[in-house]
């Protein structure tokens, strides 16, 4: 539908503005706007990474940093940066990435601007999962609780899936179907932490919040290795995604095996939720906000994955360093919790955009 | 065509004619027994269990004696108080949920679901957080406060498309408030481990611990929203016709809307206050007790107000009776309940396709 609207000019375009690009080997397609966009939001996420290493229990100047982060620097100054808080920056952009690759991939299997995987409910899930090995098996271990995470999500997802199944899978009722789930999930996450002791409590309540503060190498390395497979399996998928946005039909029509996809990008979108659960807690909403506006920004008519993840890179790493300059004469606040209200205040704004839009008809 | 008749319509048109027959009085008479039946036998239940049981006749014995047997003093002091505020809350939280499906033309609706409990909440975390607050007679107008930005809110958010926003608008405009509301209170309370002590019992919906005295502050706000309820349910009527329609027919419809939402405010507002938000109460309520009313307003309220407090009771029941020698907060009950309902109204077919 909006794909028509858009063609007014003489050529068609689709809506994903192409360049060709022909040598004597190979030629292909460039879809110059979206690299672009991409790469100035990539830019601006490092941009603000390398400004929120400045900020802290002891603070340092611009030139400080940039000389330690190229090479130089003391090595009190080394350590603080390298090893205290460039895992923590890296956090934010690589979680801020995923968490727009895996709300791009379920906003295009929903085809809803709302199908996003924190709307849905699969971080209940890890959530509710992460909480119950914590509290109840007394374990901090990361694999357990990424472990824990994934099973949870995907558990989840399927659960979410199967009751909103009734002759195929409708955006509204997955919506409401998730909302459900995450409300259940919600209230059984508040019984057991009210049950704990109030230390275990408190510490799965500001891990509940989301924060990339107390990240470390030890636990970056393994969250990094399952980002680049994150990062292949999405590349891999992302052509089969956009066909399946035909319809299922057109996609068969197309040579894609339908069936086998959406599931394989099912467990790619999950593990993207789990992933960053495990490791920071919750981190509402920019799964549901990056991909949403990288499609404005890219005036494309769907969701680009790897617009998505700049996008999300450039909102996480924002928030994060609002959090920072925010603890420097205040108190820290868990990032969660900024970009649960930034993205909640967002989700707000879409809901009467659609609504004046299309008056009364559903946006589902 | 409207969201109030769908439970009645779809199972069969014929049965709600213009000019209602004798079988939909048979049946709201029968309904009326039935709940009247469980709500006796769900208030037995209430007062029996607990973490000492007591059998029928000793409780009893010591409703009447009111002496000093151990009998006698758990009924009076520890399950009267809370069986009588599971009453009351439950009353509140169904007529909130029936009005609030009414007002907006919406099945899923739900103080829970559209963000006033978490309004509310979140108005009761200010108070104790930064104005140090500790009584429910404090939390009480915090409370209300909070209920009715947090209605007025999700009302203008579906509201703003011109006609009746869709349900799912609705639904996640409330998702989306209780998120951003409860980000902030989550935060209030993390950098306070004391209020967090406080309010993480609070925040589940529990009507244990809560003390007759606040009880009674809070009544007569109650059943002012629950009167309210009740002189608005005509207005209703029409205004499940439409706005044309009902201005039509004489209804004033801004009057409605304002004494719906100031209605709306009182009862989850004060439900909210005396026991942090019970959820999904208001949902699953309505749609039962329109199994025997039909679409009539005023017999769905009048209706509510009489079956929720049942589930209430019940749910405070089972939460007592499947942790002991703890208790579960019937807060969590009634969502573990009430989100399969939720999800089943969703699978009808009517329900979605509106």
């Amino acid at each position: 539908m909006s794909i028509l609207q858009r063609q007014t000019g003489t050529s068609v375009d689709f809506g994903y503005a192409t360049r060709s690009l022909r040598t004597r080997w190979f030629s292909a397609r460039v879809p110059v706007r979206i690299l672009t966009v991409s790469a100035i939001l990539f830019a601006i996420a490092l941009g603000s990474g390398v400004v929120a290493l400045r900020f802290g229990d002891y603070p340092l100047t611009l030139e400080q940093v940039v000389r330690t982060v190229t090479g130089g620097g003391q090595s009190f100054h080394r350590m603080i940066v390298l090893e205290w808080r460039l895992p923590i920056i890296v956090a934010a952009i690589v979680f801020g990435a995923v968490l727009g690759i895996g709300g791009a991939i379920f906003q295009s299997l929903t085809r809803n601007p709302l199908g996003s995987p924190d709307v849905i409910g699969f971080d209940a899930g890890s959530y509710t999962a992460v909480v119950v090995v914590m509290l109840l098996m007394n374990t901090r271990d990361y694999w357990s609780l990424a472990s824990a995470a994934i099973i949870g999500g995907i558990a989840t997802a399927f659960v979410v899936y199967v009751l909103s199944y009734r002759r195929g899978v409708q955006g509204f009722r997955l919506i409401i179907v998730g909302i459900g789930v995450s409300a259940m999930l919600g209230s059984i996450n508040s019984y057991l932490i009210t049950r704990a002791d109030i230390e275990d409590a408190l510490a799965v309540g500001f891990w509940g919040a989301g924060s990339v503060s107390r990240v470390t190498w030890s636990s970056m390395v393994p969250a990094l290795m399952i980002f680049g497979v994150i990062c292949a399996c999405s590349a891999l998928l992302a052509p089969a995604l956009r066909r399946l946005e035909l319809g299922d039909d057109a996609a068969v029509t197309q040579g894609t095996r339908v069936g086998a996809t959406r599931l394989a990008l099912i467990v790619v979108g999950v593990s993207t939720t789990a992933l960053v659960t495990a490791t920071a807690g919750p981190l509402g909403f920019i799964a549901l906000v990056a991909p949403q506006i990288a499609r404005r920004l890219t005036r494309s008519p769907g969701v680009s994955l790897l617009s998505a993840a700049a996008m999300g890179a450039v909102l996480l790493m924002g928030a994060q360093l609002l959090s920072l300059v925010v603890a420097s004469f205040y108190r820290p606040i868990p990032v969660g919790l900024i970009t649960v209200c930034v993205g909640g205040v967002y989700l707000i704004w879409l809901l009467v955009r659609e609504a004046r839009r299309h008056q009364t008809t559903s946006i589902a | 065509m409207t969201a109030t008749s769908t439970p009645a319509t779809d199972r069969a048109p014929d049965e709600v004619p213009a000019r209602p027959d004798g079988s939909l009085y048979r049946r709201r008479a029968l309904g009326l027994l039935v709940i009247l039946g469980l709500l006796v036998v769900s208030i037995a239940l209430s007062l029996m269990y607990g973490a000492n049981p007591l059998p029928l006749d000793s409780v009893w014995r010591g409703f009447w004696a009111h002496d000093d047997t151990e009998a006698s003093i758990i009924v009076w002091t520890l399950r009267i108080p809370r069986t009588l505020v599971g009453i009351i809350v439950g009353a509140a939280f169904g007529v909130a949920g029936a009005l609030i499906q009414a007002l907006t033309r919406n099945p899923l609706a739900d103080p829970g679901i559209l963000g006033v409990n978490a309004g509310a909440g979140f108005a009761v975390t200010l108070g104790v957080g930064i104005f140090g607050i500790s009584s429910a007679q404090g939390y009480v107008w915090f409370a209300f406060l909070g209920a009715a930005i947090a209605t007025v809110l999700v009302y203008v958010i579906g509201a703003s498309g011109g006609g009746s926003a869709s349900p799912i608008t609705l639904v996640l405009a409330g998702v989306a408030l209780a998120a951003v509301l409860g980000g902030v209170g989550t935060f209030l309370t993390l950098i306070d481990p004391e209020t967090f002590q406080r309010l993480r019992r609070w925040g589940v919906g529990s009507i244990d611990g809560t003390n007759l005295t606040d009880t009674w502050q809070v009544f007569p706000f109650l059943i002012a929203g629950l009167l309210l309820a009740l002189v608005l349910s005509g207005a209703l009527n029409s205004i499940a016709l439409g706005d044309d329609l009902a201005a039509s027919l004489g209804t004033s419809i801004m009057r409605t809307r304002v004494l719906g939402i100031v209605a709306v405010t009182l009862l989850a507002g004060g439900g909210t206050a005396l026991t942090g938000g019970i959820g999904f109460v208001g949902l699953m309520v309505p749609h039962i007790v329109r199994w025997f009313t039909g679409p009539d307003q005023r017999w769905v309220i009048a209706y509510s107000a009489l079956a929720a407090p049942i589930l209430v009771l019940l749910s405070d029941v089972i939460g007592r009776v499947i942790a002991r020698p703890g208790e579960i907060e019937v807060g969590i009950v009634t969502a573990v309940v009430g989100a399969p309902v939720l999800i089943l109204l969703v699978r009808r077919s009517k329900a979605s396709g509106l």
